[in-house]
């Protein structure tokens, strides 16, 4: 509402920009979208509209079995997430007390974790037998989504009016009354986004599925990299890619039509409150306490796990990092302090990309106003596809000379930069948008062309945003799991990909050194979040397009 | 630091390194001799044996450098190997074998035909000490391995993922027909076979037999001259074989070494494989690799001859028949196996 209203004054005043000014900046970016995303895609559908390819594809045994697995396991996970996300969302929106920010941001960085970290943590936290199980993928995902309830529902429920609920008991209705006929129906349109968040995500999960789930409960995700990496069956893949776009697309659908209808907004400061009563202080302490032990503890003893050998504490694992003899001459096929580097190389090359390409076309779309939309919304395509249909897609679209791409190793940080590019600009928009048009008109009356009005304005202020994205840009990279598995060649393994294919191993060291990879690129990640959400924080980044 | 010094700092960072990509292994102008990639599959050894040394003798001879580079299990090398063919990750390919070889020539991942360069048995080994401990007799035959006795004892490879695995699950399908496999495996199923992804997962961390492993499986998917292994690398040295083979559970694996379509070094490549047949090659194999060689002029090593097992009659399945149903076997595999 608020967006539309700032959109509407800023359309009233005229653009006085060159005309040369939106198509020069979007030409590189709508360049990269088109070759890097609808192209593939396009390539994708191609290979799938031979009749043979479906028929045989959807004919395969066992295909009913995933999809019905990959259903119900997304949505057990989203309707778990939902009812355990509701008591951390309550605390963080209504009270104050020591150590809030703390637990909100505890909170919060396990849903930026890279998906082969939580799939380790699970994998150290669980007892053996859970291992490949639904319940452990299950688990695994509430813990990565509660972020997403805590967030958005707790977002609408800390501006929820507090004299409506006041009324309600003064009227005699019991709490449980309050909450199931003022609280949710209020709160409804916010579950519902966040219930479609928690199913997309769960539904498209790749990394904690593979790492938990084992060969007997393979997602979609998982099923299209065995078909096109083990069996060689790309067509056959290609089809289970487009037939998991289809189910995102009606689930998106049905979401939104369930959103739209009630929708109350309000506006307002946040009614944040202390904790009166002795009891109200137990209770808030109690559940701050449980919330912050569930967070932390698969991290917890992920990191001990990689310090034990044979039963003792032992240094072992992170001192052969390096090397990995199974016998005389022969070691295993992975290098962890390798995979260290290419992933750093990678991750510094999609920040740069994201960086320009999405700085671009942020100074695009703020400067077309409200046909920029169009640029917007396809940057943002690549985020509702699953990483595994984007990597199929390069990887059989990049085949043929003279586009023969497949060997080129910036392949893989290009894929990345185009999952991390929305990211970019959702940081930089805001700023943009919030810039006050008395100070163009400022900048006009002192003597400045519209055009170096702008350079001066607007491109100044985008440069610290900027920064803040390009740190988010290298995390998501050094992260990605699912392209990367598509893309990957032998010699050239990420961080995620030697973890996966450590802790595929059953030996206690190359388990253990799986773990030792995990936790540095735990801490990596989380240190460039923390960071990077501070600096949100303080300058307002991503907050005026949250809906 | 600015903002501005930070984005430069980043536009600088990916400059440095980039000069050192894997690519570069195959650039010719950064020196004067030429490097040719090897792709092979995870148990091959990439440092310190005599067929390490054999490769250096190709090196001082020719000037030609070998790199070797892991590419996982055979199975997942050569679905890799198919969906970049013409753009290979490497020049030289060693280790497809029998049952994946019609899908790599399909997919035309060769240059020319590759050559066959060693030959050898998929059978199901057994821990000697562990079935004399618990006083039951190893298997011997594919039916064996149904019985009650031999629960919760075996584990194999996954026929998807692993060459072996699929080599084995191609002996049952020999033996049993297209009418009788699946339900053999769903015996073995119901008997507590377990499922990993490669051999060297199977054989040395899951098998109790393999020297140094933490294993408590005594039944792997392995080779017929595995156990002449297990005595070379025993530490201390010993004059019997900790292992045995059940003689018919084997099915007979050819391995080819080629010239990748798409590599930069097609000659050298070329000097190279015709080098992986010739006798100082040649004679480094059963002792490193535990295979045959396929060079008559080899003398095989008595500790080689003495404990490897060399079934009379393997079990075999046409490669004509094996490219035309694979995928449904491996699929159908799965369903039953797995889920």
């Amino acid at each position: 509402m608020e967006r539309d209203r700032a959109a509407l004054t800023l359309d009233a005043e005229p653009n006085t920009l060159p005309r040369w000014l939106v198509p020069a900046l979007a030409v590189l970016p709508a360049t990269f979208l088109a070759g890097l995303y609808f192209w593939p895609l396009g390539t994708l559908l191609t290979r799938v509209i031979q009749p043979d390819s479906i028929g045989d594809a959807l004919q395969r045994p066992g295909l009913a079995g995933v999809v019905w697995f990959t259903f119900w396991q997304a949505l057990s996970s989203t309707v778990l997430t939902l009812a355990i996300g509701f008591a951390p969302a309550y605390l963080l929106a209504r009270y104050r007390f020591l150590g809030r920010h703390a637990l909100l941001a505890l909170v919060t960085v396990p849903f930026m974790l890279p998906t082969v970290v939580v799939g380790a943590a699970f994998l150290a936290l669980l007892p053996k037998e859970w291992h490949g199980t639904a319940q452990a993928v299950v688990i695994a995902h509430v813990f990565f989504n509660i972020a997403v309830v805590v967030r958005l529902v707790g977002a609408m429920w800390a501006v929820l009016p507090t004299d409506l609920t006041a009324a309600a008991r003064t009227l005699g209705a019991s709490p449980a009354q309050v909450l199931r006929h003022v609280v949710l129906p209020l709160l409804r349109p916010s579950l519902w986004a966040a219930a479609t968040v928690v199913f997309l995500f769960t539904f498209t999960s790749f990394g904690v599925v593979r790492l938990l789930g084992g060969p007997a409960h393979p997602t979609l995700e998982v099923e299209i990299v065995r078909r096109a990496t083990q069996l060689g069956d790309v067509d056959g893949a290609a089809v289970l890619s487009l037939l998991q776009l289809l189910v995102l697309a009606i689930a998106v659908w049905i979401s939104a039509r369930l959103q739209r209808r009630g929708t109350h907004s309000f506006t307002g400061s946040s009614h944040w409150r202390r904790a009166r009563s002795r009891r109200e202080q137990c209770a808030v302490f109690c559940v701050a306490a449980a919330v912050a032990i569930v967070m932390l503890l698969p991290l917890t003893v992920m990191v001990s796990r990689s310090l034990r050998l044979g039963g003792r504490w032992t240094l072992i694992a992170w001192r052969e990092l390096g090397s990995s003899e199974v016998r005389p001459g022969v070691s295993l096929g992975v290098d962890p302090i390798a995979s260290l580097l290419t992933s750093l190389r990678f991750a510094a090359v999609a920040a740069v990309i994201s960086v320009i390409v999405g700085g671009l076309a942020a100074l695009a779309i703020a400067a077309a106003r409200r046909r920029g939309a169009l640029l917007d919304i396809g940057l943002m395509l690549p985020l509702g596809t699953s990483a595994v249909t984007v990597g199929l897609g390069l990887l059989i679209t990049f085949d043929t000379a003279p586009f023969d791409w497949r060997g080129r190793w910036w392949l893989i940080p290009l894929g990345h930069a185009l999952v991390a590019i929305p990211f970019v600009v959702r940081a930089v928009l805001p700023v943009l948008r919030a810039i006050p048009s008395d100070q163009r008109a400022a900048a006009a009356t002192l003597g400045a062309s519209p055009a170096r009005a702008w350079l001066a304005i607007d491109v100044r202020r985008v440069l610290r945003p900027l920064v803040a994205a390009s740190g988010l840009a290298g995390a998501i990279s050094l992260g990605e799991f699912g392209a990367t598995t598509l893309l990957t060649r032998a010699g050239r393994e990420t961080m995620p990909i030697a973890i996966a294919q450590l802790l595929g191993r059953t030996g206690e060291l190359p388990r253990a050194q799986g773990f030792a990879l995990a936790t540095i690129l735990l801490v990596a990640t989380a240190a460039i979040i923390v960071i990077v959400m501070g600096a949100a924080e303080r300058e307002g980044l991503f907050d005026a397009d949250r809906h | 630091m600015s903002a501005k010094a930070l984005i430069l700092l980043l536009l600088a960072i990916p400059m440095i390194g980039c000069g050192d990509d894997a690519d570069s292994s195959n650039d010719t102008s950064t020196g004067t001799s030429t490097t040719v990639t090897m792709l092979v599959y995870d148990s091959f050894p990439t440092d310190g044996t005599p067929l390490n040394d054999a490769l250096a003798d190709f090196t001082n001879e020719t000037g030609i450098k070998v790199r070797l580079l892991k590419a996982g299990d055979a199975g997942t090398m050569v679905t890799k190997a198919t969906l970049t063919a013409g753009n290979p990750e490497g020049d030289v390919m060693w280790g497809v074998d029998n049952t994946l070889l019609s899908a790599a020539n399909d997919a035309e991942v060769f240059e020319s035909a590759p050559v066959q360069v060693d030959f050898g048995d998929v059978c199901v080994n057994y821990d000697i000490a562990w079935f004399a401990e618990h006083d039951i007799a190893p298997p011997v035959t594919l039916d064996d391995l149904l019985e009650q006795q031999y629960a919760d004892l075996l584990v194999v490879e996954n026929p998807s993922s692993s060459s072996p695995g699929l080599a084995f699950m191609l002996a049952t399908i020999a033996r049993y027909g297209e009418a009788g496999w699946e339900q053999y495996w769903a015996g073995l199923r119901d008997n507590g076979v377990e499922v990993v992804d490669s051999w060297d997962i199977a054989y040395y961390e899951r098998f109790s037999g393999a020297a140094g492993s933490a294993g408590d499986r005594p039944l792997v998917v392995s080779y017929g001259s595995s156990p002449p292994a297990e005595v070379v690398f025993a530490d201390p040295p010993r004059t019997d074989a900790p292992t045995g083979v059940s003689a018919e559970t084997c099915f007979r694996q050819q391995e080819y070494a080629g010239v990748l379509r798409g590599s930069d070094h097609p000659n050298e490549a070329a000097q190279l494989v015709q080098f992986l047949i010739t006798e100082r090659f040649q004679r480094e194999l059963p002792l490193t690799l535990f295979v045959y060689p396929v060079n008559d002029a080899v003398v095989l090593p008595d500790v080689f001859t003495q404990f490897a097992v060399m079934p009379a009659d393997p079990f075999t399945v046409d490669p004509n028949t094996i490219a035309a149903h694979r995928e449904d076997w491996q699929d159908r595999w799965n369903e039953i196996v797995l889920r």
